[in-house]
């Protein structure tokens, strides 16, 4: 597989077009774009429920170029499960189809709550599917309430920072580390900050014979609280403070990690400039909280280094 | 033209048909009395006898989710499942018909939690009347046999293009062994022919948008839409009806009229228990009484002319529910039926009874009471219980 340029890309035909009403800044828009444009072959995608959903298929108006289903929120797995099954029926009933690339697509709703079941199916049945979780951290489709993969002390909608309880309590879940565990031939880790580790990702799960699994941390703008031009700024700082590890595993057992940050940055240089983010600063309490996303973040980071033979 | 007559279980039968449709994916899930349907179709995959992408998913959610996914790319999709399984679907039962997919579901009728009962009724069914798939029911394993293979050329028909729902009763029909005639492969897969989808995922050069938003400025129309599309269906039932009677003996329609001529009283029915009605109708013949049966084949869309038609000569109609609409006038049969009598002159009386729920038993004795009480009703020109019970321990 020869590696991209991004003169190469610029020369490929748009499958997403300009004119969705994703808002200025969005990580989802940037990765998606990007994505599809990294793809040699023809895709087939399925959306869940979300931003991208709504943002991009007002009817009469599509913003898609390739072929694309919305089914319901928790089973855009299943749905592009039965896509890639037609794909093989009607292969074998004569009919000519080229290669093609299938893609389920949710946020982090879809993928790490509602949907884990349908996406777990999937995965265990081994359909040739790329899935790709959205992640921003909450469900902002709805107006930023938390969900499993919003980091402890976020405020969101429903986890809003009170008086009693600064954010949300919990600590999120590692969902790319629970889709290692499927064993599947390629899971991987991005953000929208190195448009190579996303393109190149994106190709090597395009090319896997069987399902990949691709967990992108995609800043909200209004969500996060920050400003339209810090989208890829704030992704930087999610990987150098090692919040969000890039990293690759194959067969569930190579694991290998994509960037080693030169110096590991304290998690506040990510958590500040987030204003979902700013009552912790202005108590003990929050202060508390702050110290345990930290722990959290450097246990998991030793035991990623450990896993990616760089301990 | 081969035909052959052969001892089968319903849900043997039923696994036989969707054989012989040569479907292009089935996905389903296990639950009984639904579960030996998924056991022998998948026999038949690990067998090398279809060409089927068998997809053994992890819920029923995902069953009816992989069926959209699948009907959207052009190929014939499949699934069955009972009670609960059937309510797990339900989200997705709406979007597969609004979607205009053609898929073919066998919904082998159980009741529904809480308290769990893996036994008949019809209220998974009746929960699902207003989902926009097209409902028909079976009263035995030949008419289930039967109604799965029209029902492939009912949903995919072009002026149809609606998931059709084909209904048998979960043991009485699903596990007893029928002796029955079962076409050969040739014929069946010549009968229902392949899917050739016009819009399709897998059409490349024609990228298609599906399940976009729809807002307050054109949901409506869509819907309004949808709602057109049922006219034709009808029609297409028994037009298929008329062309599978030609290839079997066997015609069907949208209901069945069984020894209505001058009848006084009639039992509206369906499922299984239409076949104990016969017999007790017969019985009530022989010994000179002015009763028959309507047997109704297809629930949705109700075919209500049809129906009014039938009962505007009679004096009693007794409209048997197997399930129940807590807090309505009657079961869903029932008050389907009484608006279906509405635009008469002369209309009959009506009474509802509800029967056989959980899988309880419904015998001849049930049904001779129940023709009691109406030609009580007959004679004395009025109904004093609109709604009763037969079989239940009050």
């Amino acid at each position: 597989m020869a590696a991209l340029t991004l003169k190469d890309l610029i020369k490929r035909e748009e499958r997403i077009t300009p004119g969705h009403r994703l808002c200025p800044g969005c990580g989802e828009a940037l990765f998606i774009r990007q994505a599809l444009l990294a793809v040699d072959e023809p895709v087939v995608m399925a959306v869940a429920t979300g931003c991208l959903e709504v943002s991009t298929t007002i009817f009469p108006f599509t913003a898609w170029r390739i072929p694309w289903i919305h089914c319901a929120f928790e089973n855009a797995a299943s749905t592009i499960a039965g896509v890639e099954a037609a794909y093989n029926a009607l292969q074998r009933r004569g009919k000519e189809l080229p290669r093609i690339v299938f893609m389920g697509v949710a946020g982090d709703g879809g993928t790490y709550d509602i949907g884990l079941q349908a996406l777990s199916g999937a995965m265990e049945r081994g359909h040739r599917m790329i899935f790709i979780c959205l992640n921003n951290e909450a469900y902002s489709n709805t107006g930023y309430q938390r969900s499993s993969a919003t980091p402890i002390g976020a405020h969101t909608t429903t986890s809003p920072a009170g008086k009693a309880i600064p954010g949300k309590p919990q600590h999120r879940k590692n969902l790319t580390f629970i889709m290692a565990a499927h064993e599947i031939p390629y899971v991987a880790q991005t953000t929208v900050w190195r448009w190579r580790d996303v393109v190149e990702k994106v190709r090597k799960a395009a090319q896997v014979d069987g399902p990949s699994f691709i967990n992108v941390l995609c800043p909200c703008v209004p969500g996060w609280g920050i400003n339209s031009d810090e989208t890829v700024e704030i992704s930087r700082l999610a990987v150098e403070t090692c919040v969000w590890p890039l990293f690759e595993v194959e067969e569930g057992t190579k694991w290998t990690l994509n960037y080693r940050p030169k110096e590991k940055l304290p998690v506040e240089e990510w958590l500040k400039p987030q204003r979902r983010f700013a009552h912790l600063f202005k108590d003990e309490k929050g202060r508390e909280v702050i110290r345990a996303l930290q722990e959290r973040v450097d246990k998991e980071w030793e035991f990623l280094l450990r896993l990616c033979g760089e301990g | 033209m081969g035909r052959k007559v052969m001892a089968l279980e319903g849900n043997q039968a039923v696994a036989l048909a969707m054989k012989q449709c040569k479907p292009d994916v089935v996905a389903a899930y296990p639950i009984t009395p639904q579960t030996e349907v998924v056991q022998y179709f998948s026999q038949y995959v690990h067998n090398g006898e279809v060409h089927t992408e068998f997809i053994a998913v992890e819920s029923e959610h995902s069953a009816m989710s992989a069926c959209v996914g699948a009907a959207a790319s052009g190929a014939r999709a499949m699934t069955a499942t009972s009670s609960q399984g059937l309510a797990l679907m339900w989200e997705i039962l709406y979007i597969a018909a609004a979607l205009r997919l053609p898929i073919v579901m066998a919904l082998v009728n159980r009741s529904l939690s809480a308290n769990i009962n893996i036994h008949c009724d019809h209220s998974d069914a009746m929960g699902a009347r207003d989902t926009g798939w097209i409902q028909l029911f079976s009263e035995n394993a030949q008419e289930a046999y039967d109604n799965m293979i029209q029902a492939v050329r009912i949903a995919e028909h072009p002026e149809v293009l609606l998931p059709v729902m084909v209904n048998y009763d979960g043991f009485i029909i699903s596990h007893s062994v029928e002796t029955m005639e079962v076409l050969d492969d040739e014929d069946v897969a010549k009968f229902v022919g392949e899917r050739e989808a016009d819009i399709s995922l897998l059409d490349l050069e024609h990228p298609v948008t599906m399940g976009p938003l729809d807002f307050t400025d054109f949901y409506f129309e869509h819907k309004r839409q949808q709602l057109e599309a049922y006219k034709a269906v009808p029609k297409v039932i028994e037009e298929v009806g008329r062309q599978y009677g030609e290839l079997t003996g066997r015609e069907y329609g949208l209901l069945e009229a069984y020894r209505m001529d001058d009848a006084e009283v009639a039992l509206v029915v369906m499922g299984s228990a239409a076949g104990t009605a016969k017999v007790a109708v017969d019985e009530r013949r022989d010994s000179g009484e002015g009763v028959g049966l309507v047997k109704v084949r297809v629930f949705r869309p109700f075919p209500a002319k049809q129906l009014s038609d039938l009962l505007g000569k009679v004096k009693v109609a007794v409209v048997l529910d197997r399930a129940t609409s807590p807090g309505a006038e009657g079961g869903p049969l029932y008050t389907e039926v009484r608006s279906a009598l509405y635009d008469l002159d002369s209309r009959p009386l009506t009474m509802n009874v509800i029967y056989g729920l959980g899988g309880r038993d419904i015998s001849l004795e049930h049904f001779h009471q129940i023709m009691d009480w109406a030609f009580d009703a007959a004679r004395k020109g009025e109904v004093r219980e609109p709604l009763r019970f037969a079989g239940v321990r009050e």
